[in-house]
């Protein structure tokens, strides 16, 4: 008895079991929250479903709706033009500012709390009620442009479908701040001998930023790039709450689409097919982004 | 050729804090909006300073709805955002730990599924795990909320903290052992203790995460008796419930003092997570 004790916790404190030991909330989590799931999905991607009711096979169904389905195209236009504009925006003000604040300087602490700030909390419901408020005929967006000149009478920011994505386009790009401390502390890790080196060789500021730091943060470019349009692709709280995709759907982004479509609408199984087909549409967009790394991505060291 | 430096220096910090206060400015003009009388706030919504300072929508904010005090909600949020960390940063510690120290078979595509959980987001994820926790009677309970927080299912923080410990001398783990400490005790002994600053980390941005979650509350939560404050703020927005803007700025505004709190104090640990991990991406 006591020997096979001795054996247990001998077994127990081998490398390898200690191991699968630690890992094994991972292990049970990874199975029992993502992989049940998805598969039970993949099988209701199949399925006329509306949670109610038991699920029934109709084979590709799902899919083939997809296809006449007018308002799924406009969400995955929507979704495609919100993602490609917010998110080249937002990386080229991180950049201008972390470029800004890089020279150091007594105040940059405050200024870079200024500017992370809206980071931290641009994710809450608290900004975006504030955001449809903001935007609102008698918000403050409206108030200011008229006392400026720029404006003549209120504008419908969040009512006319040619302003209404932008509401949302700024909010995204008003939140920098995280892609900013990525291009900060990549900046700090170009050793300053490269740039007295160009000085030497005659290189001006301008030629300085496109030999040298541009070439060097291109990895980090890349990484922000991934991040964010994975991001941008999946933005939901902001326009669920702010516009719900009105008007005449102009700002209906694809996962509120289908949050309506599985809750609202009860086509649970429509809704699982869409978000199979938008994890294939990003895992295509990862792909394509690393397909092209080489292309445009310095990684050669300094 | 000083004075020109001078003068350049000058329009640097003019402009650069004048589009600092640009950034703030929607979060200035709710917190001024919030001490305004809520029948002001569209007519006046173009000046930050009120013309009559008041703490009356404070006071109705309050109040909440159907007879549910957001003092309620708050408490809804905290416990949710608590237990959830408490569970993901031990977890992820544990299973951070597992990968960084010991060897074993599968342990790569373990790895690699960690990096797809990190990978595979909310939104994606989130009609399927509807369906499950459907299955299992978890809707209209905070378990979806808790639960697989205490399963390290998070992979950026595993990530972080395995990389963390990573850089801890292995010499530390073998002088213990010599001293008689198991791979456990080893664990909770040395590693764990010296984990601190990564740990602070974690704790901080779980709890950013948690307490601004929307998605699961709209999903899980039914009863306005359990709903977090994220939810609670999203009646404001329904137009059958009450218009009262004041209060709804003033309840916005508590409800993002937690965030800035940890903004103010822990704003090195929140920028070294963000610059070497990429973390909140």
């Amino acid at each position: 008895m006591n020997k096979k004790k001795q054996t247990l916790s001998q077994w127990l404190n081998k490398n390898s079991t200690a191991g699968v030991v630690c890992t094994l909330p991972f292990i049970i989590g990874f199975a029992l929250f993502m992989i049940v799931p998805m598969g039970m999905s993949l099988y209701y991607a199949f399925c006329d479903y509306n949670i109610i009711s038991p699920p029934t096979f109709s084979g590709l169904k799902n899919f083939q709706r997809m296809l006449t389905d007018t308002t799924f195209w406009t969400t995955l236009r929507v979704t495609f033009k919100f993602a490609f504009i917010s998110v080249p925006l937002k990386l080229l003000f991180a950049l201008i500012v972390a470029l800004l604040l890089f020279k150091g300087t007594k105040m940059t602490g405050i200024y870079r709390a200024m500017y992370y700030l809206p980071s931290i909390i641009g994710g809450s419901v608290a900004v975006a009620v504030l955001w449809k408020r903001m935007f609102s005929q008698n918000g403050s967006i409206n108030a200011i442009l008229m006392a400026l000149g720029v404006i003549d009478s209120p504008v419908s920011w969040l009512g006319n479908t040619s302003t209404a994505l932008w509401t949302l386009i700024i909010l995204a790009v008003w939140q920098f701040g995280s892609s900013m401390l990525i291009f900060l502390s990549a900046l700090k890790q170009i050793p300053t001998t490269l740039y007295e080196a160009a000085r030497v060789d005659g290189a001006n500021g301008r030629k300085q930023f496109f030999r040298i730091t541009l070439p060097l943060i291109t990895p980090n470019i890349h990484f922000n790039l991934v991040m964010q349009l994975i991001n941008g692709f999946l933005a939901f709280t902001q326009c669920y709450i702010i516009t719900q995709g009105k008007p005449l759907n102009s700002t209906l982004l694809y996962t509120v689409y289908m949050y309506q479509q599985s809750f609202e609408f009860g086509s649970a199984g429509y809704g699982a097919a869409m978000a199979w087909v938008m994890l294939l549409l990003i895992g295509l967009i990862t792909l394509i982004l690393f397909a092209t790394r080489k292309l445009w991505v310095y990684d050669g060291g300094f | 050729m000083k004075a020109k430096k001078r003068t350049l220096n000058i329009i640097y910090h003019v402009l650069v804090f004048c589009f600092g206060l640009v950034m703030i400015y929607p979060l200035i003009w709710m917190i001024m909006s919030s001490f305004k009388e809520t029948n002001t706030i569209f007519t006046t919504a173009g000046s930050l300073i009120p013309e009559k300072f008041t703490l009356e929508n404070y006071v109705n904010g309050w109040k909440g709805f159907a007879n549910v005090s957001f003092r309620v909600f708050f408490q809804n949020s905290l416990f949710i955002s608590i237990i959830a960390t408490i569970g993901t940063v031990f977890s992820s510690a544990v299973v951070a730990y597992g990968f960084a120290r010991c060897e074993f078979r599968g342990k790569k595509i373990l790895f690699a599924a960690m990096l797809v959980s990190m990978m595979l987001p909310a939104q994606v994820l989130m009609i399927p795990q509807y369906l499950w926790y459907q299955k299992l009677g978890w809707v209209g309970t905070y378990l979806p909320l808790i639960v697989p927080y205490f399963f390290a299912i998070q992979g950026f923080f595993v990530y972080m903290m395995t990389n963390f410990i990573e850089g801890i001398p292995k010499e530390l783990d073998e002088a213990a052992k010599i001293d008689g400490c198991s791979y456990y005790t080893i664990f909770t002994r040395i590693i764990f203790p010296l984990m601190t600053p990564t740990l602070i980390s974690s704790v901080i941005f779980s709890f950013m995460w948690r307490w601004d979650d929307f998605l699961s509350a709209l999903l899980y939560v039914s009863n306005t008796v359990r709903y977090p404050v994220s939810l609670a703020l999203k009646l404001f927005c329904d137009s059958s419930s009450s218009s009262d803007y004041g209060a709804m700025f003033a309840m916005a505004t508590l409800s993002i003092i937690p965030a800035v709190l940890i903004f103010l104090f822990f704003q090195q640990y929140l920028v070294e997570g963000v610059s070497t991990s990429g973390l909140k991406g």
